[in-house]
């Protein structure tokens, strides 16, 4: 039991291990700082966390130190007293961010960081309003090229060295460092070693200002445009909890959201600009059935009970010859839905796991120039590049006994034994393609083959109808990831012109009234699965875990 | 209902003097208003022919200034954009051609039937780069038409700049705080 007094209000720490910028948040106050970061090696250099810090002797009495310190360096302690607001803590906050600001270009309206940058916050709630340098200011050229996905905007940097230290300790590339001393130096790359590990992006993250900017979002919209929701990467197992930033039904920015059951604080190149799919013109926009042998448009008013009755006549005919292959992509409610749906329309049903695709090994940070992880992993990117394979085998193993694999659907549709196939898909380009041409040449010889996905592809060109699909960004679910993580994810954007969800489809299909509510349906089949009921209670932002 | 006896008040009119009943008095003050303006300074203009002398401070069409290598000014910073009430302005950003600068827009269009010409955009833009003009008889047939992309925009500029309507009124310096020193 530790207390610590900040600005005369004494907080109750445990036994945590914090330093003083940890201790003031738990107490509400905010310690400017720029080089310290959770996840990264403590430095202490920038200097803008200078508080003065006494302690509480045992009798009362306050000693205060002569000389204000740098809180992120400074361990919490029982008795440990400090003062944000102290005259000589004021005077320290404002000389660093004058300091700072000296060569500091000052060109906000052209970066991309102005409305999110650290050095704009501070200078506003710590700094002066007015410089008192009358000398030219030293403004390096900006780099060409330091990497594929990240620019460097060399004048704007503050020298906090966060990127520097994540390249090292949690990439452990090691690909960028500090060139120079003093008034010269600056962040750069060793010659012909770009900065292009696949956890680069996170420096423009940790960067407090707009030094580090990704090529991807650069100037592409004011970061004050951009409204934000909580999602999940859908790119591969370890499944990152992330922001969606997003303005006027376009995804523009996904950003790693702070999250330690599941990734810690980044996320991966490969993840964060896999989205541009979401936006893609091409997807499909409205439902197409099979009219004299040519895919045409359809009102779902009309198709949806079309398709419906028709599963129900073949089923009539035989139970098992209905089946629906459930993807991977889908939510857990949405795999449940489509379950249910199948199995109310005939219990001997067949529902099969949709391909899994997993690609090379996985992939454990930090690791060493050839590529073989180094010490305890800081951050791994897994080798199945789909979010909710446990989530929907959770919902197979309930409500078909078994995980049948693709494989069996593929050959079940080979041998003629299905007469209707439900395929759902929604796979990002990113986990390639799923499924292979002899497949297709089995899946095609299924009479009613309905497709639902994102995209036209050889297969869809095969079915009887195609519905679209929507993507992570558009729909409100849970994705369980490689550790049993079970993690909520919200709608942003608007699925297309045809604005319904794969779960609403599969609802409309049930002939469930109204719009699908996936936290009443969560309530449902954690009631009706075992393993899921953990479902039934919040979530909250950082998911709960199953089992 | 009928109004009361007690509310009602009788008048009479004012019985008129000799001089009301000859008119003429009246007639001829009259006259002399008229032949005092006939002959005064003429304050009516000849629109179209003659166009009148307003006010710099006057908020007419926008333009968009050049800076002194006749290079668009604007920053793509959408302050403009941000501020403005009337959500008007369409601004596409792009990595500048130009080496002393990094961003410039792509497109740059304003509505100008949306526009309500409160100025707030000039009031907001940290380098100058967009002024209104005293350009104010503004018509069009389309409302494409009325759509001023950026070409439009700086034709306004090198108009009123020519005509000498609307001086440069530009204050910070080169490119403002927002440029680099020039390579
Ligand atoms: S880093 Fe921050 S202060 Fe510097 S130019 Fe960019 S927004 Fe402005
Ligand atoms: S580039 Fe950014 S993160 Fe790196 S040292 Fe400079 S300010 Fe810090
Ligand atoms: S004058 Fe006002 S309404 Fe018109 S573009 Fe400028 S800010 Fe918008
Ligand atoms: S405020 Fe000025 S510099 Fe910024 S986008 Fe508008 S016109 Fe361009
Ligand atoms: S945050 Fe403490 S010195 Fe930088």
């Amino acid at each position: 039991m530790a207390t610590v007094h900040i600005n005369g209000a004494a907080v109750d720490i445990g036994d945590e291990k914090l330093n003083l910028v940890q201790a003031a948040k738990k107490a509400g106050v905010e310690i400017p700082s720029y080089c310290w970061h959770p996840a990264l090696s403590v430095v202490a250099s920038c200097r803008m966390c200078l508080v003065e810090v006494g302690e509480k002797k045992p009798d009362g009495t306050v000693a205060m130190q002569p000389r204000v310190v740098p809180a992120c360096q400074t361990p919490a302690k029982d008795g440990t007293v400090v003062n944000t607001i102290s005259e000589k803590s004021k005077y320290a906050q404002e000389r660093t961010l004058e300091s700072l600001l000296l060569n500091h270009p000052l060109d906000c309206p052209v970066c991309d960081k102005a409305g999110e940058c650290g050095l704009q916050d501070y200078t506003f709630r710590y700094g002066r309003a007015t410089t008192r340098m009358i000398e030219e200011k030293n403004t390096p050229p900006n780099k060409d090229y330091i990497g594929d996905n990240v620019t460097l905007f060399t004048d704007r940097c503050i020298m906090c060295s966060r990127c520097v230290r994540f390249t090292r300790e949690i990439s452990g590339t090691s690909e960028l460092q500090i060139l120079n001393r003093g008034h010269h130096a600056e962040i750069d790359i060793f010659p012909e070693e770009p900065l292009n590990n696949k956890l680069a992006t996170n420096v423009v993250d940790l960067c407090p200002v707009g030094a580090l900017c990704s090529k991807d979002f650069l100037y592409k919209q004011r970061v004050w445009f951009l409204k934000t929701q909580q999602s999940v990467c859908a790119d591969c197992s370890t499944g990152c909890s992330t922001h969606l930033d997003y303005n006027k039904d376009i995804v523009y920015r996904l950003r790693p959201r702070d999250n330690p059951q599941a990734q810690g604080h980044f996320m991966c190149d490969e993840g964060r600009l896999d989205y541009e799919y979401v936006n893609a013109k091409e997807r499909f926009q409205q439902p197409l059935a099979r009219v004299e042998g040519k895919l045409t448009p359809q009102a779902w008013e009309k198709l949806g009970p079309q398709i419906r009755s028709e599963l129900v006549g073949l089923a009539r005919k035989k139970g098992d010859a209905i089946g629906a292959v459930l993807s991977p992509f889908l939510t857990v409610e949405e795999a449940y839905l489509l379950a249910k749906l199948m199995k109310s329309i005939a219990p001997k049903a067949r529902l099969y796991l949709g391909y899994v695709p997993v690609r090379g090994k996985d992939d454990q940070y930090p690791q060493d120039r050839q590529g073989n992880p180094v010490g305890p992993a800081k951050f791994t990117i897994r080798a199945e590049k789909c979010p909710n394979r446990r989530g929907v085998e959770a919902v197979l193993r309930q409500l078909q006994g078994e995980v049948l694999p693709f494989e069996t659907a593929v050959r079940d549709a080979g041998n003629g034994t299905l007469q209707a196939l439900f395929v759902t898909a929604g796979y990002s380009p990113n986990a390639g393609q799923w499924y292979q041409t002899a497949q297709l040449e089995s899946l095609k010889k299924t009479p009613t083959l309905i497709v639902q996905d994102l995209m036209p592809s050889t297969l869809s060109a095969e079915a009887k109808y195609v519905i679209p699909a929507a993507t992570w960004a558009e729909k409100d679910g849970v994705f369980v990831n490689h550790a049993n993580l079970a993690q909520a994810i919200h709608w942003a954007v608007r699925p297309g012109w045809f604005g319904r969800t794969d779960g609403q489809v599969f609802a409309d299909l049930m002939e469930r009234r109204g719009l699908l509510n996936a936290e009443g349906l969560r309530k449902e089949l954690a009631a009706e699965i075992p393993a899921l009921a953990p479902l039934a209670g919040n979530l909250g932002e950082q998911g709960v875990k199953l089992r | 209902m009928p109004i009361a006896e007690k509310d009602v008040r009788w008048v009479s009119p004012t019985k008129l003097s000799l001089m009301d009943r000859l008119y003429l008095p009246s007639i001829f003050s009259g006259l002399g208003t008229t032949m005092k303006h006939a002959f005064s300074k003429k304050v009516t203009q000849q629109f179209p022919e003659e166009r009148p002398q307003l006010p710099q401070h006057y908020r007419g069409v926008h333009r968009l200034n050049r800076d002194e290598e006749g290079r668009v000014k604007c920053v793509a910073c959408y302050m403009c954009s941000t501020a403005c009430p009337a959500r008007c302005i369409d601004i596409v950003a792009a990595p500048s051609p130009w080496k002393d600068r990094e961003k410039y827009p792509e497109i740059f269009v304003i509505d100008e039937l949306r526009c309500i010409y409160c100025g707030m955009c000039e009031q907001a833009c940290p380098c100058d780069a967009i002024e209104l003009t005293t350009l104010f008889d503004l018509t069009g047939l389309s409302r494409e038409e009325m759509m001023f992309d950026k070409e439009k925009l700086l034709s306004v500029f090198d108009q009123t700049v020519k005509d000498g309507t609307d001086p440069v009124r530009t204050t910070s310096g080169k490119l403002s705080v927002a440029s680099e020193p020039k390579v």
